[in-house]
């Protein structure tokens, strides 16, 4: 996939001349739907290039042109699956490093999520107790829980994992709270009528029924995640994005760090419009989505 | 002999610190197999009454016995169709259905019967044709069918209907109730009907239980109403049996026990 995402943004920085001019064209074949999509992000990115080409090739420019860019860190383009071990790796696998501390932070935050916002959602008196405290705990910024989780954990993949998990956690919770609290009464008539026990209603009534406020919190949740990650590898050092920015930066390998960006850009889109089409998918298309 | 049994059954509400009673004193019984109708103006506790029988409401006082039980729970021995349908909109006509099925006949019946009883069912109200479709994608008529085929399904001694047919147009409406009285008589179920429509009311029922205005609402009358069954809407409508009831009920709704103004408006 990363190789795929790599292939794709290298024609988007080639081809930037020659877009404009056969934008029209494509038009008048037809494809119109497809076209009215793709052409104006590719128009405006196209000026974007050209302004930034333009505003830096100075010799005195902080930044490097696109065009630079593309020669400086051709290296780290052309080859995202080296590993010469340690922390000397390819693209991909910082990537990957990243994805997957997100994942597992992730994963963990849901199902507490969900869990915490049913009983939040269900009970007055949990609400009453536990919301006045997530109301002030998420409002803490991602990066101050590290220390204090480098306390703990001693180590700094379970502390990053611990990062991303406290930093997911509070939109899960609230949307799944709300969701639950809107249960229809109807709703749980029926299921008193039929006698579902507790765990059928919460498999079978209460998870579809707040199916669609979850997923409004699930995509905040890992979008949130995202720019956790990023920040605290910068702190934590060892394999990930995070640290490979950082580490570009310490070396002044200004090219590297604005190719990891296009790719953080990229994977946090994707992953957005992960959850959000896995949510469609279950709620059906009556997602708030 | 007494199946169902409201015995002295009033209810108050608590709400910001005052106690509103809202029923007072029902007293009903219902043979097996008996069509009741509740009537009354609106405000006055015919849900409420209905619910208490579901065991979705606990009375204040009194209580309710079903064959000699104490109702103190909601159970599918008292099936609810929902004066809004109530089907849960991301499972199919037969997935709202089979849920209902699979929980009340589990242990009871194999896989095999149940999947043959949920789609007895859905033939019995004519929703074959739209099996597998969702409820946001049926028509309220046909989201009614499925709430009466749910219900019926759970094989209870007592079904309860709250304005089943309520939202719906006169033809659709005339239409359920055509199917509902030869449902019944096929089954022979004991069934209470709340209902505002006074036709509807003569039409279905052996009985009609006329509510006074609340607060403290109770039985301000109960009529027989002894037509022949079945029952033809046409052959009725010059009836003088029939126009007979349905003048009571009007007389009593209208006259005796008219809306307050203020609820009127
Ligand atoms: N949970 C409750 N808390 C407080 N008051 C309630 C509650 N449920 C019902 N009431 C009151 O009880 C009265 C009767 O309500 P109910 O819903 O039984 O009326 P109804 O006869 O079914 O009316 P309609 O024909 O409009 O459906 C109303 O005045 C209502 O405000
Ligand atoms: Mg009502």
């Amino acid at each position: 996939m990363a190789s795929s995402s790599a292939l794709a943004l290298g024609t988007a920085g080639r081809d930037t001349a020659s877009v404009k001019s056969r934008g029209p064209i494509i038009t008048m074949k037809g494809i119109k739907g497809v076209a009215a999509r793709v052409i104006p992000p590719l128009v405006v990115l196209a000026v974007f290039m050209l302004l930034w080409e333009m505003l830096c090739s100075s010799p005195t420019a902080g930044l490097p042109p696109p065009s630079r860019v593309v020669t400086e860190a051709w290296d780290v383009i052309a080859h995202p699956f080296y590993d010469n071990g340690g922390t000397d790796k390819g693209l991909f696998w910082h990537l990957a490093a990243s994805l997957q501390r997100v994942a597992l932070g992730f994963s963990l935050a849901v199902i507490a999520g969900v869990m915490l916002g049913t009983l939040v959602g269900q009970s007055e008196w949990a609400m009453r107790g536990l919301d006045p405290i997530f109301q002030v705990l998420r409002t803490i910024p991602p990066l101050a829980w590290l220390p204090l989780s480098l306390a703990a954990f001693r180590d700094g993949q379970p502390s990053a994992i611990f990062v991303i998990f406290i930093t997911s956690i509070w939109p899960i919770i609230i949307n799944t709270a709300v969701g639950i609290r809107n249960i229809p009464q109807d709703y749980r008539n029926v299921s008193a009528v039929i006698r579902l026990n507790p765990i059928e209603f919460f498999w079978k009534i209460m998870l579809p029924s707040a199916a669609p406020y979850i997923f409004t919190g699930l995509r905040i949740g890992v979008g949130l995640s995202w720019l956790a990650i990023v920040a605290a590898e910068m702190l934590i050092g060892g394999v990930g994005i995070g640290f490979f920015i950082w580490d570009a930066w310490n070396s002044s390998h200004i090219s590297e760090i604005i190719v990891a960006l296009v790719y953080v850009g990229l994977i946090g889109f994707v992953l957005d419009r992960l959850v959000a089409g896995v949510g469609s998918l279950v709620t059906r298309g009556t997602s708030a989505a | 002999m007494a199946h169902l049994t409201l015995s002295q059954v009033g209810i108050s509400f608590t709400r910001g610190g005052k106690t509103s009673e809202v029923l007072r004193e029902v007293d009903l019984t219902i043979a097996k197999g008996e069509f009741v109708s509740i009537i009354g103006h609106s405000g006055c506790g015919k849900s409420t009454v209905l619910n208490i029988v579901a065991g979705l409401l606990k009375a204040s006082t009194g209580g309710v016995l079903l064959d000699g039980k104490e109702v103190n729970a909601p159970g599918p021995d008292r099936a609810v169709v929902f004066q809004n349908h109530s089907l849960l909109p991301w499972l199919t006509v037969r997935e709202n259905v089979a849920l209902a099925v699979d929980k009340v006949f589990r242990g009871r019946k194999s896989r095999a019967e149940r999947t043959e009883w949920i789609e007895h069912n859905l033939a019995l109200v004519n929703m074959m044709h739209a099996a597998d479709k969702r409820p946001p994608e049926i028509s309220g008529g046909m989201k009614q069918r499925v709430g009466i085929a749910r219900a019926l399904a759970m094989e209870p001694k007592v079904l309860l209907m709250d304005e089943p047919f309520g939202a719906l147009d006169a033809l659709t409406r005339a239409h359920l109730q055509d199917s509902i009285m030869e449902i019944q008589m096929r089954l022979k179920n004991t069934v209470i009907m709340i209902t505002h429509d006074v036709d509807e009311a003569v039409l279905l029922s052996d009985r009609i239980v006329m509510m006074t205005n609340g607060p403290s609402a109770t039985i301000g009358e109960i009529l027989t109403v002894p037509l022949k069954r079945p029952r033809r809407r046409l052959d009725l409508v010059e009836d003088a049996t029939y126009v007979h009831a349905r003048a009571a009920v009007l007389e009593f709704l209208y006259a005796r026990h008219a809306q307050p103004a203020v609820l009127a408006a």
